[in-house]
Formats: C-alpha cells, sequence, structure tokens
C-alpha cells in the first residue's frame, strides 16, 4: 500500500517538475514576436534590468547612475536594476545562459556580433524598427517625456551598424574607433618625422629602428632594458582592418569565412618579421600598450580611442608608478594605412539592444529607458569621460559638446588634449570606419583573426620557424578551434546552438532534467500499458 | 670503460631525480628561474589555490618547497580543475612568459602526477622585504605582512562584486593589494572581511605574491592587527 501511494506520489511529482521545467524553459522555446502596443500603461509598475559595461572608469558608472535616477524622476513608474560589467565578453557569456531560462536582462550594453549569436534563441530580441516609427512612443516621439533624438538625428553610419538583417536590433550607444597613440619625441629622436598619414611601411620602419641595442643590452633609444616599439591591444582589429585597407576577404554578410588567404599570410609574414627583430609584441602578450607607451618603452601605442585617458605622459589614469613615467610629447593619429590617400578604420563601441519579455508593457518600459541613454545629458557626459563620440547629431552639433571640444588641453582632467584629439579624430574619420558583416559565428571570427597575430607573435618568441608550413597548420587549427571549418553560410537569422560553443552547465542540468522526466513519464505509461496487456493474458 | 661511465653517470642521474622526487626532464625551480623567458618549461609543482574554471582553462597558483609559479590559464576541464585542491601535484608543460611584471606560465598543459605527495606552503613573512629589490625573488609565494596600515578600499565598479582595491602602506610607502575575485569572490571570508575594515585599521594580509607593475598581492585573508 504505502509502495503505490510513493508511485503516485513520485508520479506527481515528476509532473509538477516537468511543468516547472517547462515554464522554466520557455525562453528557450521562444516567445511570441514582440507587437508595439496602442499605449504605455503608466499605472502599472516595472521592474527592469539594465546590464551595462564600463571601462574601470568610476565616472561612466555614476552617469549610468545619474541617467537611471533622472528617468526614474520622469517615469515613476519604472525602476531600474543596473548591474555593472568591465568586460564585454563575460556580459555576451551571462546572456547566452541567461537566454535559455529567459531571464535576460531587460536592456544590455552589447556588440552587434554578440546580438547575432543572441538572436539564436527565437525571438529573444526585439527588432526596434517599430518602435523607432511609432508616433507616440518612438524616437523623438509625442509621449516621449524626454527630448529624445528622431531618428534622422542619429548619426546614420552609426545606426546602420545596428542593422542585422534588414531590421535594426540595437541602438548606438557610443562610438570609438582605434587610434595610434606616437611618442613623437622619440620618432624625432630617431631622426623620422612623422607622416601627415601614417602607414604601415612607416611605423614598421621606425619600430625597427627603435630596437637597436647596446652591447650591454640597453636600448639606444631609451637607455632602458624594456622597449616593445610597436604594441597593438586588440590583434583581432589590427587583422581585421588590415585586410579591410588590402581590400582583402574577411567573411561576408552570409556568413562565408574568407579570411584564410593568401593576405592573411602575408600580414603574418610581416608580423613574424618585425617580431623576429624585437620591434613588435601585444597585450596578450606583454601587457597594456599604456604602461609601455607611459614609461617610454614603447613608440606607438595602438589602442582605442575609448583608452585614451590612459594615454601620455600626463594622463589622468595611470598603473605605473609616477617615478617610471617619462615625459614626451604624445600625438593622437589615425592607424596604420595601406593607401594613404584612402583612410580606413574600424568603427566599434557600444550598443544597445532590447531583450524580448513575455509582457509587452514591460517591453515599452526598456524601450523608453533605452532611448532615454540618446538624450543629450547622457551622450556628452559618459562621451566625455573617454575618448568617444556622441551617436547622435544633436548631441555633437549642441553648445555644450562644442564648448567641450574646444577647451581641448585646458586641463588634464576633464579636457585632456589626447582624450579629446582621440574624440575628435573619429568625428573626423567617421565616414571612412566600416564594421565587419554580423552572422552568427562572426564573434568567433573576430576572435580567430586576432589569435591568428598572437599565435605568430610567439611563434617567433619563441624560436619557431614561421613559415609556410606553420601558417597552414595555423590556419587549420584556428579553422577547428573557432569551429569555422563548420561556419560558412550562416546569416544571423540561422540558428545554430554549435556557435555558442558548449552549453552552460546549468542548461545542460535543465536539459538533461527535462529529458529525464519525459523518460520517467514515458516509462511509466508503457510500462501501464504492458501491464493491462500482462493482465489481459 | 666509456660505456661503464656513461652507465654510471646515468645512474647517477635517475638517482638524483628519484631522490628529489622528480621526473626526467623536469626543471628545478632553479632551473625555472634561470630559464630565458619565451622558452618551454617543464615543471612539477604543487597546487596552493586557483581561481574559478572558465572556458577550459583555469589560473593557478602553485608552489613547490623552493619557489612558486603562476600558471595562467592552463588548458583544464572543468571536472579536473574540481581535482586542483591544494596540496596536489602537478606537472606542467608551458612558456615562461612575462605580464606587466608578472612573471608566469602561459599556454601550458598539466596532468596530475599520480601516487604525487603533497606540499601546502606556510606563509612567508615578507613584511621586511617591501619596498626592497629582494621581495620580487619571492614572486608568486604564498606570504604575509604583519602590521600595514589600510590607507583605502575602492571597489572595481564602486560597489561589491569585482575586485577590491587595497591600499596599504608601510614605512611611509604606499602598496596595492587586490582581492582578485576569480580567487576570493563576494561569498570568500576575505571579501566580506574587507568590508569590515576601515581606513586608518593596522591589518595583517596573507595572500601570493603576485605583480602587476610592481607588488600587487592577491590578497586571500586579512584581519586587524592583534
Amino acid at each position: 500500500m504505502i509502495t503505490r501511494r510513493m508511485k503516485r506520489l513520485a508520479l506527481l511529482l515528476m509532473l509538477m517538475g516537468a511543468m516547472a521545467l517547462l515554464s522554466g524553459c520557455h525562453g528557450s522555446k521562444g516567445l511570441v514576436a514582440f507587437e508595439v502596443p496602442d499605449t504605455f500603461d503608466e499605472s502599472r509598475t516595472h521592474e527592469i534590468t539594465f546590464w551595462a559595461k564600463n571601462d574601470t572608469n568610476m565616472t561612466q558608472v555614476a552617469i549610468y547612475e545619474k541617467a537611471i535616477e533622472d528617468f526614474e524622476a520622469l517615469y515613476p513608474n519604472i525602476s531600474v536594476n543596473l548591474r555593472l560589467y568591465t568586460d564585454y565578453g563575460r556580459i555576451y557569456n551571462d546572456v547566452i545562459t541567461n537566454i535559455s531560462t529567459n531571464t535576460t536582462p531587460n536592456v544590455c550594453i552589447t556588440y552587434p556580433d554578440h546580438i547575432a549569436t543572441y538572436m539564436t534563441g527565437t525571438n529573444s530580441v526585439v527588432p526596434l524598427d517599430a518602435l523607432f516609427d511609432d508616433e507616440d512612443y518612438g524616437l523623438g516621439g509625442r509621449m516621449v517625456k524626454f527630448d529624445s533624438p528622431v531618428q534622422e538625428e542619429i548619426v546614420p553610419k552609426f545606426l546602420e551598424e545596428c542593422v542585422i538583417g534588414d531590421r535594426h536590433y540595437a541602438l548606438p550607444y557610443m562610438r570609438s574607433t582605434e587610434a595610434c597613440y606616437v611618442n613623437k619625441t622619440y620618432v624625432e629622436a630617431l631622426g623620422y618625422e612623422l607622416p601627415e598619414v601614417l602607414t604601415w611601411d612607416f611605423v614598421w620602419e621606425v619600430a625597427d629602428a627603435a630596437a637597436a641595442k647596446d652591447e650591454e643590452g640597453n636600448y639606444l633609444l631609451n637607455g632602458q632594458k624594456v622597449m616593445i616599439p610597436f604594441i597593438y591591444k586588440s590583434t583581432d582589429n589590427m587583422m581585421i582592418q588590415m585586410l579591410r585597407q588590402k581590400g582583402a576577404g574577411y567573411s561576408d554578410a552570409e556568413g562565408n569565412i574568407l579570411i584564410f588567404s593568401d593576405e592573411t599570410k602575408e600580414i603574418l609574414e610581416t608580423v613574424a618579421l618585425h617580431t623576429s627583430r624585437g620591434a613588435f609584441s601585444t597585450f596578450k602578450i606583454s601587457s597594456y600598450p599604456a604602461n609601455f607607451l607611459n614609461a617610454g618603452q614603447c613608440v606607438f601605442a595602438v589602442d582605442s580611442t575609448a583608452g585614451a585617458t590612459w594615454m601620455g605622459s600626463d594622463a589622468p589614469l595611470t598603473d605605473i608608478a609616477e617615478d617610471k613615467l617619462v615625459e614626451f610629447e604624445t600625438v593622437v593619429m589615425p592607424i596604420p594605412q595601406f593607401d594613404p590617400e584612402n583612410p580606413v578604420m574600424i568603427s566599434q563601441g557600444p550598443s544597445v539592444c532590447i531583450f524580448n519579455k513575455e509582457d509587452p508593457q514591460e517591453v515599452m518600459a526598456s524601450w523608453l529607458f533605452t532611448q532615454y541613454l540618446l538624450t543629450n545629458d547622457v551622450q556628452i557626459a559618459y562621451a566625455s569621460t573617454e575618448g568617444y563620440v556622441p551617436v547622435t547629431a544633436k548631441a555633437q552639433e549642441s553648445a555644450e559638446y562644442k564648448d567641450y571640444i574646444a577647451r581641448c588641453g585646458e586641463d588634464n582632467e576633464l579636457h585632456y588634449d589626447v582624450k579629446i584629439k582621440a574624440s575628435q579624430l573619429l568625428m573626423d574619420q567617421t565616414e571612412n570606419t566600416f564594421v565587419t558583416p554580423v552572422f552568427n559565428g562572426s564573434a568567433s571570427l573576430r576572435d580567430a583573426a586576432g589569435q591568428m597575430i598572437e599565435e605568430v607573435t610567439k611563434g617567433v618568441r619563441r624560436k619557431k620557424t614561421v613559415d609556410d608550413a606553420f601558417i597552414e597548420k595555423l590556419y587549420g587549427d584556428v579553422a577547428s578551434l573557432y569551429r569555422l571549418d563548420q561556419q560558412s553560410g550562416r546569416s544571423a537569422s540561422t540558428v545554430d546552438s554549435g556557435a555558442l560553443g558548449p552549453l552552460p552547465a546549468t542548461s545542460v542540468i535543465l536539459l538533461a532534467a527535462l529529458c529525464g522526466t519525459w523518460a520517467a513519464m514515458g516509462l511509466y505509461l508503457l510500462i501501464g500499458v504492458l501491464r493491462k496487456k500482462k493482465a489481459k493474458r | 670503460m666509456k660505456k661503464i661511465l656513461a652507465i654510471l653517470l646515468t645512474l647517477v642521474a635517475f638517482s638524483a631525480f628519484a631522490v628529489m622526487g622528480m621526473a626526467e626532464g623536469v626543471m628545478t625551480y632553479a632551473d625555472y628561474a634561470a630559464a630565458e623567458m619565451d622558452t618551454e618549461v617543464v615543471i612539477e609543482t604543487y597546487v596552493q589555490a586557483h581561481q574559478s574554471w572558465w572556458d577550459n582553462k583555469v589560473t593557478v597558483y602553485t608552489q613547490d618547497q623552493d619557489g612558486a609559479y603562476f600558471l595562467y590559464e592552463l588548458a583544464c576541464s572543468e571536472e579536473d580543475a574540481a581535482k586542483l585542491v591544494p596540496g596536489t601535484k602537478i606537472k606542467v608543460t608551458g612558456y615562461k612568459g612575462q605580464w606587466a611584471g608578472e612573471v608566469e606560465v602561459m599556454d601550458g598543459t598539466f596532468e596530475f602526477v599520480e601516487g604525487g605527495d603533497t606540499f601546502i606552503a606556510e606563509a612567508l613573512d615578507v613584511t621586511e622585504l617591501l619596498g626592497t629589490e629582494e621581495l620580487i625573488n619571492h614572486q608568486n609565494k604564498f606570504v604575509s605582512f604583519k602590521g600595514l596600515t589600510l590607507e583605502g578600499v575602492e571597489y572595481k565598479n564602486g560597489e561589491p562584486g569585482d575586485d577590491i582595491y587595497l591600499t596599504v602602506s608601510y614605512n611611509g610607502q604606499s602598496y596595492s593589494f587586490c582581492v582578485e575575485v576569480y580567487l576570493t569572490g563576494p561569498d570568500s571570508d576575505v571579501y566580506k572581511a574587507v568590508a569590515e575594515l576601515q581606513a586608518g585599521d593596522v591589518v595583517d594580509v596573507e595572500g601570493f605574491l603576485y605583480w602587476y607593475e610592481g607588488v600587487n598581492t592577491h590578497v586571500t585573508s586579512i584581519a586587524k592587527a592583534q
């Protein structure tokens, strides 16, 4: 009797468990596509989460907090919970983990490459076009309680970067590019004069010259034991931009991988040559470019314009001891070019996407907050923390922002000249920027592009021979490691969990539990049927 | 005669490795310390702690009787990471590298030493070495500092959840230490202990002698000095 009761109890528990798991897995099955409601009901309260990234910069954190406070004052029915990250990769991984359980944030700072992966969850990311156009709550809408920009006031180039397939899945938040921070004092000490536009040939030549040592192993240029003449922070950007400048393939919008080419090989051989001369290294191998530059141990440091406050003798932020700082003149230049007449550089920086929820009113609350991030107050304040550029013409052309730019060099804090020159660089070069095609797996391709430069650089340092065989093996290893050999022809809308890498442990447990429950239920029914059959006999 | 000599030398070499409990081809700490940067290194060492496993990699603090090693992003399955408990002996093959002053083993792989002994280091008091050139000779070791003055506590994001940067001073000189969140997260005793401290408190500290542009100990325990 007890056994039968226990069996029934077990069945009941299994059913309850299955129901709970099914409801928990709702996100993995997909949400109903979001439709803009007729009105935003302000009588209902909403609590939304905002996952944001800062550059380990407390001023940026304070700006996020103030934006939330000001927004909540306008919309007392919406409460915004801020979760801070200092690393895009961690946001990406956490979002992926949360898609399977429909516990994504409402609003998230991200990159379009990452959104393409988030879109593998059905209707998980809200397409924004209908929201943009809504007369009441859209960009510059009648019912919006703040001075929201109209669509035309968002820099078209930056907005285009948020298109995946044929729809906008994000709004740009901040834009940056890469800059080459040059120790002009050292360039001239070596007998060179900086050209108007840096070329790769120039940079390699000067870097080789800067690597000369005396008999005791001290570098002639700085008299120190350490000198990395040319250091690159983001080697994925390095490879992507070099290929673009050469007009060589990287990928296409369909997700075809074009990177394993002769042009890539040529770039890798050049990197190997100058690494062997002691002229080049990377952030991953050595450390932050700013630390070497500011210690007089580097001539050319390529890093984001969003890292400008760390660059130069008078940088407001620094990680090295004061007694290691060296005085020199810092010049902010676009990255080196193959064709100085037609400079090309990457556009980067955070965008904001909105995750779908069962309640369209909650999505509307997220949308209003997202729009608020494009107001002049937020845009100008945040852009001024680093060498960022506001993403709206409305902010860029405001008297407040123009005054900020005009006061370049007035002090070494808010008006630090290297930082403002970095922002100016992007504003001058906006039309020469580009982004790479976004598809499910494009984030992996980006990693692979950088990894090839890292591997070649490490290979040379480790006295390996970088020849055809090395590069051929590297192509194979990288293709396999980043699953690029399974990648060709996957557009953003293609669902393929392979690009996500291994499922997170929580998801595996959840799915295993779900399968186990269904199997147990099936087994129970089967036993029941068999017993009935047996009884009939 | 030559053959006998060769045999004898081989026997001596084998017995030396046996006495030291090391496999053939494994470097001593002195060999490792003397090795050039970017050369391949093979070491046997004992796990003291590790950071959280991530993406088939784990960063491990190890030490033996002679010196300590920082194994950066060692290739490791999640299952094996769970077995890297303090004292465990592992054999590591990787490349010696230096990142912002921290000498470490990069791109390493490892295997557990079957039947290996165990070793857990006692904290070495290096208080009096602060500010001296000798301190770096103990890089990566499990160390202690007595009677430091806590000058400031700064959460990386302005609130608990990420790394905590501690500024401490001794004999009028300031140093930056870190509660590394991947080593000791918000639930750890040290993370909670920091929240109870005030600037001006005199503290005793234990941790791993990590380097980032100077000494940057990864703190594993902190308490007001008795």
